[in-house]
């Protein structure tokens, strides 16, 4: 009991870092039609933007004398890292898919894949390839509930995880940029009649995805201790069947779509065998699209012709 | 799957450059014959890419070898010359490098490689040229089933399980011990296997038998199991950016038992990742620095002076491959290949650094390992476990 209780906690945390980057995923599917497959990518530079952000405010000295990193400094590089992210994201939007948007759907689709390509070999390029261990600057605190294990770590992940969720739905649903993103999710043509810059809220859109897999980053980098420039290839693409599984396009589909995914890879790596943890996510994404296309909290839409 | 096509397709090169080299008649491709004023030694190995290290210190280790024997007047009258061909880390480029030093530098014999798959490159064209090669650090058993031109200077895997299996239930005295291996990799494979056959042999019980594959990074699911099992250690036969984060990983989940492991750990890496969570663990090698024979403390204290940094096992292990093979030609009399073939095949108790090597009927070297305990992140001699 005690030691499937501790699957199910570290199935959470990992979930919330799913849910994180399938946000990012769903917002942009929601408004563009277009699956972000660099979206992976934007997680793993903004793991790094923090891993430089840590570096730079001297992470290295507190962790020699054995101090914690102080939380305003850990904020600022949370901070730093979604202001990075925001910017690659809004940048690859500008260079790479305006240019296509109004193409067939397969062209900036291709385009992403060419994207992600791309920014995996310059992280490699850039980060040198070996993985390198995540800078402490959330110094760990363990007790003990019931023989269960809990780290604030993996309850920090989960809050914050939690918050930044809660305060898009706030965004979405309760600003002028919000209800713009909605509208452009319904029609994007009839958006641009009623006077929206349509440009504008696709490059919000991005920012915000980009930064909130960048949060998803960091707190990768603290739970999974190490950090590599091919970080996003598998993670990216479970988080995308957390946002399939959840609905794609649905901002609470995503969430629980990304909890699903990592309870049951943590779940099938602890009873049946590790060697199917990643398998385990795209059996999921074959029954879903087999089952119910739309995902658990998708709606059907009726494709005009 | 980038990274398997990658290795497919260098694969198909490798094949591709080594049957169009082999077809050339051997006339054209002999080697030194007696009548040069030097020998040439050959060295293929990783100088750059990201296994870069493996190769600058194994050449260290070679070169200070080759220097001291010509500091005394070379071998048989001559001196000694030592070519290093960079490889990259690259089964295809192993492959090439060893042509080009039997073809282009008319290599006597060849020193190579590190990683196993690179010796099984290499060592397919040696042997088809019939150069003899000496294996620094190569493990797997398969690199000397290639032919009787291949040797090595270490231990073979199998082994390394023993030693480790020896060192828990006799050392240690422990009963219970879970596996935690990599299933991507058959160096972790054939470890744990050789291990769970000698701890079970030797009366201890395996507890569970976890694995994971390389690259991955979350490694709390198996911990998780193993802790609800009891065990008393957990043997993780893997490579150190792994075995480091499995080790924080356990501790941070309230695993609190020693990990065992091999020669896969032994990298500075190790204890950057692993940080204070991977102290008490215990992992077998070839070498240990801080060990107090007198051929070693010599070869520490020249290393550090020539290079200013201790050496690795692989350094140590480069230097002791040159000794032999130095050994060999001086015993086999003359510069010639099958000469000194034949003369690595009788080496018998030769005094190294790493202990003393006799060559068995299968061409791989007799000899103990050391096991090394991990304490305020450096590694420390423990024991030495004979074959």
């Amino acid at each position: 009991m005690t030691q499937f209780l501790q699957q199910i906690i570290n199935g959470l945390s990992l979930g919330s870092i799913y849910a994180l980057i399938a946000l990012g995923y769903t917002m942009v599917y929601g408004i563009l039609k277009l699956i972000n497959f660099a979206h992976g990518e934007v997680f793993m530079v903004g793991a790094y933007t923090g891993y430089y952000a840590a570096g730079a405010l001297g992470v290295a000295a507190y962790e020699q004398h054995g101090q914690n990193f102080p939380l305003y400094l850990a904020l600022i590089v949370l901070i730093a890292a979604m202001a990075g992210a925001a910017a690659l994201g809004v940048t690859i939007e500008f260079l790479a898919y305006r240019p296509v948007r109004n193409a067939p759907r397969l062209t900036p689709l291709i385009t992403a894949i060419g994207v992600s390509l791309f920014l995996q070999n310059a992280g490699m390029l850039l980060f040198s390839p070996n993985p390198q261990r995540y800078p402490a600057i959330l110094s760990e605190v363990r007790f003990e509930v019931f023989g269960v294990i809990v780290t604030n770590i993996k309850l920090t992940i989960f809050v914050v995880a939690l918050c930044l969720m809660l305060g898009l739905h706030l965004f979405v649903q309760k600003t002028w940029t919000g209800r713009a993103m909605r509208a452009l999710s319904f029609n994007i043509d009839a958006a641009k009649l009623m006077g929206i810059d349509t440009n504008r809220v696709i490059r919000s859109t991005f920012a915000i995805g980009s930064a909130l897999a960048a949060a998803g980053g960091i707190l990768f980098g603290l739970d999974q201790i190490t950090i590599n420039p091919l970080m996003g290839v598998l993670t990216g693409l479970k988080a995308f069947v957390a946002a399939v599984l959840g609905g794609i396009g649905s901002i609470p589909g995503a969430v629980i779509g990304g909890l699903l995914i990592g309870l049951a890879e943590q779940l099938t790596a602890g009873y049946l065998s590790p060697a199917y943890r990643d398998a385990i996510t795209f059996v999921i994404l074959i029954v879903i699209l087999l089952l119910k296309p739309e995902g658990l909290l998708g709606v059907v839409r009726v494709e005009k012709v | 799957m980038r990274i398997l096509r990658r290795t497919l397709l260098s694969g198909l090169c490798a094949t591709a450059v080594g049957s169009a080299i082999g077809c050339k008649k051997p006339a054209e491709g002999a080697s030194a014959g007696d009548g040069g004023t030097e020998i040439v030694i050959g060295h293929y190995a990783s100088m750059t890419g990201s296994t870069a290290h493996f190769g600058q210190d194994t050449d260290r280790g070679i070169r200070m070898a080759i220097e001291a024997a010509n500091a005394k007047g070379g071998v048989l009258g001559k001196k000694l010359k030592l070519v290093t061909l960079d490889d990259r880390g690259d089964s295809a480029e192993a492959a090439n490098a060893v042509n080009r030093l039997i073809d282009v530098e008319k290599v006597s014999a060849v020193l190579g490689e590190v990683a196993s798959s690179l010796s099984l490159a290499g060592g397919r064209v040696a042997q088809k040229r019939k150069i003899p090669m000496i294996s620094p650090t190569s493990t797997n058993p398969k690199v000397t089933e290639v032919g009787d031109y291949i040797f090595r200077v270490c231990f073979i895997d199998p082994f390394q399980g023993r030693v480790m299996a020896t060192f828990a239930r006799k050392n240690l005295k422990l009963d219970k011990v879970a596996i935690l291996k990599d299933v991507k990799n058959d160096y972790s494979i054939g470890l744990a296997a050789a291990f769970l056959k000698s701890f079970t042999e030797l009366g201890g019980a395996i507890a569970v038998e976890q694995s994971y594959s390389q690259g991955d990074t979350d490694f709390s699911a198996q911990i998780t199991a193993i802790r609800g099992t009891g065990a008393q250690a957990v043997f993780v036969p893997g490579y150190y950016s792994e075995v480091g984060t499995i080790a924080r990983t356990a501790d941070r989940l309230g695993l609190k038992v020693p990990l065992l492991g091999g020669d896969g750990w032994d990298s500075p890496d190790l204890f950057k990742i692993g940080g204070d969570a991977i102290n008490g663990s215990y992992f077998s090698d070839h070498f240990a620095p801080d060990v107090a024979t007198d051929e070693a403390k010599a070869f520490t204290a020249n290393f550090t002076a020539k290079y200013g940094q201790a050496p690795t096992g692989l350094g140590a292990l480069g230097y002791e491959a040159a000794l032999v093979l130095i050994d060999a030609i001086r015993r086999a009399g003359k510069n010639d290949p099958t000469a000194i073939r034949d003369a690595i095949a009788g080496t018998k108790d030769f005094e190294g650094v790493t202990g003393k090597i006799t060559i068995d009927a299968q061409r791989n070297a007799q000899k103990s390992a050391v096991v090394l305990k991990v304490e305020a992140g450096k590694a420390k001699f423990e024991t030495s476990i004979a074959p």
